[in-house]
């Protein structure tokens, strides 16, 4: 008879914890999409220029507007046809995937480290530390990151650059409300008092204790934030302040392309598409990490 | 008298990745009108989901079944979920552990108590707002019309658990289940809260099932004893008879267990219990209690101990002699 | 004479909590006036119930927290005088909650090493020894080193708690309510585990519960608090025997003791419940109390003082210090 209890039981009945995590991650289909088509994405970035059949910014005038291969007057030499300067789409589509990931992981790091800051700061300390940073964060919510842009541009000039700062130095107010919310539970349990009481410092208890407990809230926000970079650096090129013409963005594209959107809706579509895919990925793949790292405390 | 609640044989199921998990392992008693009896065992052995069992409240993906679950003689387990809606709240009634939890904080204490009634009952609202006063009277609930718009927040854990037990009273119940009522309280209310569940059990003719972990509480409050063990139930009896000769093992252990004030000495250890409960996924060999029990042999290990009636509501499982389980229990007292 | 291992003097902690949008901030006198010593080796009993401050108390004792008027002494030195590691090897915690107080994403190794890390006591090889030493003080298998506390049940995560606060040897130890979140049987093993780790380790404990049995069984002296303040302190065989404040009283009635046949006691409470918001004016016991008087509800009761016990209750007042009580009932 064994001396396990059926509450905790002992490490000869459980398989180790890493086939466990193996198990749920791989059973776990939103994430598996998720993480595959992300994954795959990444690789293309990283083997642009392997996989692109034509350089990206090659113009081509009598080549112009030709239409994707489904169509009738498609060939291979163009699978996707080009756009309004005989530039091969595919190529620009394959070379935006570094675009658009750079600035994603780019403002996501940036805003992830601002905002998580904060909000452990103000989460941790309280009292009029939390007070400061909570009016901080009203202001922010305040400010409208299209105007900003805007502003930015016709100050500064638009820029891949620019871009990725104004991202970075506006996207951190979800991660601060939620690190600084979370932050807030941990604080009041026991073992972060027993640590106190041990005498680490408050680095030590917000490094050691804190910040390993309110990783998977973190990582979840991070790929929402992500997202919506992607999908504001989209938006913002669209407008003309994001990153600057001949840079295949997948906005900049969609701009480009919206004049003749009627007569060759592809111009419009493909970006679309490879946007929306990009995006929907992110997604999943955070809704995957939240549910895969969630349940793992409640029994 | 025929039963007010007659169980037999029920088991509990639930699929898990690992295994099937068997936490109720055919558990079987009767309870009657205007008597108490009390599940007594320490966390999971299986009592808590015992009376969600009988409710029909299990979580998603378990599954009972029993070879009888009757109530005033008519089958429980064929209902379907609106009959068996009809029945709680209104025949049988819960109280649980959290009174917070149990209480709808959106809304007030009158308008919750109202709807208790009114959910069973086709009676003006203005007959139920008395009824809610009288039974808010009943708990001891002082200013009860003041008190009827008030909302959970407002009152304290203990007047909170009296609202519960005021709204379990509000259709007349014959019988109730009360879950670890008192575990969340004080000392002090606790011993308040106990008091009117025994004067009103007295006063109503209700039958109560009180699951507990606490000895003191069955000691005080209960008619007949279950002590329940890894899903089954070890021992059965009338209070008088469990205290004074507990013959499972695990009874003995659990008296011993205890801290009382005037009996045990200061400097000296407390009994206890040694190892942990089995796991109860897959189908288990032998005694359940066999690992920790200071008595087994080989027997114990391998044979199903199948549970003993020695006397006419006294009952225990084990394959020792009733005659020997007394003398251990003489022996480790003299101790 | 040496000074007390452990010394509160006069200790207030106050807390503002806001009325809402429109009312004024409001003073919540979590601990009102409390002074204790206890020696080196004694066993202190903290007994109340919700309310009355004793966690906030503990939290002070500890360090986590600062009163907002009087002195908390070890040894005679002011606590604000330690530093943080001075007073870590002063006195620890264990705690109540198994599944709260272990942190889930560390190994049973590293947690019960973080004192020795934070404080560096010794070289890393010796770090692993005594971490095992301590574990097998404490009833831990050593095969759990490695091992997360999701992975062990409620009694041994409370000897790892118990292991973490002993292996830099405090002088203190303060157990909050360190068996009430636990069954029955694993109840005695961690309370036989305590009074042995006592006895070997010559520590002081202060015990924080509200499970008058257990206390009776681990402590020397007992102290009840009601609303903040110390109602009664006496050595723990007269106290229970004779206790001498009607809460006291009420609290030893309230104890269902596991005898078949004696019901459930009356103990002529009233249904009002004490709230540190608003304490009651006069004696904070008086609208719970079956002995209250108007004396009671006009004037807050003086500590009396009898041989080295403590009563704050009007019943006591014609009589002087030093003297037996007469028991009116």
């Amino acid at each position: 008879m064994s001396v396990e209890s059926f509450i905790g039981i002992g490490d000869r009945l459980q398989p180790s914890a890493a086939t466990i995590l193996r198990r749920r991650v791989f059973g776990h289909t939103t994430f598996v999409f998720g993480a595959g088509t992300l994954a795959f994405i990444l690789l293309v970035a990283l083997n642009a220029s392997w996989l692109a059949p034509h350089d990206p910014y090659a113009q081509d005038l009598p080549q112009r507007l030709i239409p994707p291969i489904w169509s009738a007057e498609g060939s291979w030499t163009h699978v996707l046809g080009t756009d309004q300067l005989g530039r091969d789409y595919l190529s620009r589509l394959i070379y935006g995937t570094r675009i658009s990931l750079l600035i994603g992981t780019a403002a996501m790091a940036m805003s992830g480290l601002i905002g998580t800051t904060l909000g452990v700061l103000a989460g941790y300390f309280g009292g009029r530390i939390d007070l400061a940073i909570n009016f901080i964060i009203t202001t922010r919510l305040a400010m409208p990151i299209i105007l900003v842009a805007l502003a930015v541009a016709a100050l500064a000039g638009s820029s891949l650059e620019n871009v990725i700062l104004v991202l970075g130095l506006l996207l951190w107010d979800r991660f601060a409300v939620v690190t600084r919310s979370v932050t807030l539970q941990v604080r009041g349990l026991d073992y972060v008092a027993a640590a106190q009481a041990v005498g680490c410092s408050s680095l030590r208890v917000v490094a050691s204790e804190i910040l390993p407990n309110i990783l998977n809230a973190i990582i979840v926000v991070a790929t929402l934030e992500m997202a919506n970079a992607i999908l504001l650096e989209a938006a913002l090129s669209f407008l003309g302040v994001g990153v600057p013409s001949p840079l295949p963005s997948w906005g900049l594209m969609i701009a480009e392309g919206k004049e003749y959107m009627f007569f060759t809706p592809w111009v419009i579509t493909v970006p679309g598409v490879a946007l929306f895919t990009l995006v929907l990925a992110i997604n999943l793949l955070g809704d995957g990490v939240r549910d895969l790292t969630a349940p793992e405390h409640r029994n | 008298m025929t039963a007010l609640l007659a169980v037999e044989e029920l088991h509990v199921e639930i699929p898990l990745a690992l295994g099937t998990l068997r936490p109720v392992r055919g558990v079987s008693f009767e309870i009657e009108r205007g008597k108490t009896l009390s599940i007594v065992g320490e966390s999971g052995c299986g009592k808590s989901l015992t009376s969600l069992a009988i409710m029909n409240l299990l979580p998603r993906g378990a599954r009972r079944t029993a070879t009888r679950l009757s109530y005033g003689g008519s089958d429980l387990l064929g209902l379907d979920e609106r009959a068996m809606a009809d029945l709680r709240g209104n025949e049988i009634a819960m109280i649980f552990q959290e009174p917070m939890t149990s209480l709808n904080p959106a809304f007030t204490i009158g308008n919750q108590l109202e709807e208790a009634l009114l959910r069973h009952r086709k009676v003006a609202r203005t007959e139920a707002r008395a009824r809610a006063v009288y039974l808010l009277e009943k708990v001891g609930i002082t200013a009860a019309p003041e008190r009827l718009r008030q909302y959970p927040h407002q009152l304290s854990g203990g007047l909170r658990q009296r609202v519960m037990i005021a709204m379990a009273l509000m259709c007349g119940p014959k019988l109730i289940i009360a879950d670890e009522p008192t575990t969340a309280l004080d000392v002090t209310i606790q011993a308040q809260i106990l008091h009117l569940l025994a004067a009103l059990r007295r006063e109503f003719e209700m039958g109560v099932i009180l699951i507990t972990h606490d000895l003191g509480v069955v000691a005080r409050i209960a008619d007949r004893v279950a002590v329940m063990y890894a899903g089954e139930i070890v021992e059965s009896g009338s209070v008088e008879e469990i205290f004074a000769r507990p013959l499972h093992p695990y009874t003995q252990g659990l008296m011993r267990c205890i801290p009382v004030p005037g009996r045990s000495r200061r400097g000296e250890h407390l009994g206890s219990i040694p190892g942990m409960v089995p796991s109860l996924i897959g189908a288990l060999r032998g005694c359940a209690f066999s690992n920790r029990c200071s008595h087994a042999f080989e027997r114990c290990a391998v044979e199903s101990v199948p549970l003993r009636e020695i006397a006419p509501d006294r009952a225990y499982r084990c394959l020792l002699s009733a005659e020997a389980c007394a003398r251990n229990a003489l022996e480790a007292a003299a101790q | 004479m040496t000074p007390p291992v452990l010394e509160i003097r006069e200790v207030e902690r106050r807390f503002w909590v806001s009325g809402g949008a429109f009312k004024a901030t409001r003073a919540l006198s979590a601990v009102a006036g409390v002074s204790l010593a206890v020696r080196r080796g004694e066993v202190l009993g903290l007994v109340g119930e919700s309310g009355c401050g004793k966690t906030t108390l503990a939290r002070m004792m500890l360090g986590l927290l600062k009163p907002t008027s009087g002195t908390i002494l070890f040894g005679g030195e002011p606590i604000e005088t330690l530093d943080r590691a001075a007073l870590a090897r002063r006195v620890q915690p264990v705690f109540q909650d198994p599944y709260s107080s272990l942190n889930p994403r560390k190994s049973i190794g590293s947690i019960i090493g973080l004192p020795l890390r934070v404080h560096k006591l010794g070289t890393r090889a010796e770090w692993r020894q005594r971490i095992e030493e301590m574990m097998d003080r404490v009833g831990l298998a050593r095969r759990l080193y490695r091992s997360y506390p999701s992975q062990l049940s409620g009694g041994q995560r409370q000897r790892v708690a118990i292991a973490r606060a002993l292996i830099m040897r405090p002088e203190v130890v303060i157990c909050d309510e360190p068996t009430s979140a636990l069954d029955v049987s694993v109840q005695s093993q961690i309370l036989n585990l305590l009074q042995d780790l006592q006895r070997d380790f010559n520590l002081t404990y202060v015990v924080i519960s509200h499970n008058l049995a257990v206390v009776e069984h681990l402590a020397t002296r007992v102290a009840v608090m009601y609303l903040g303040r110390i109602v009664e302190e006496n050595e723990t065989t007269a106290l229970f025997r004779a206790p001498r404040h009607p809460y006291t009283e009420a609290l030893l009635a309230s104890v269902l003791t596991p005898e078949p046949g004696l019901g459930v006691p009356d103990t002529h409470l009233g249904i009002a419940f004490p709230n540190p918001l608003e304490p009651p004016a006069g004696c904070p016991f008086h609208p719970r109390c079956p002995h209250a008087t108007a004396l009671c509800a006009a004037r807050a009761p003086e500590r009396h003082s009898f041989d080295g016990a403590i009563a704050e209750c009007h019943l006591y007042d014609e009589i002087g210090v030093n003297e037996d009580k007469l028991v009116i009932r």
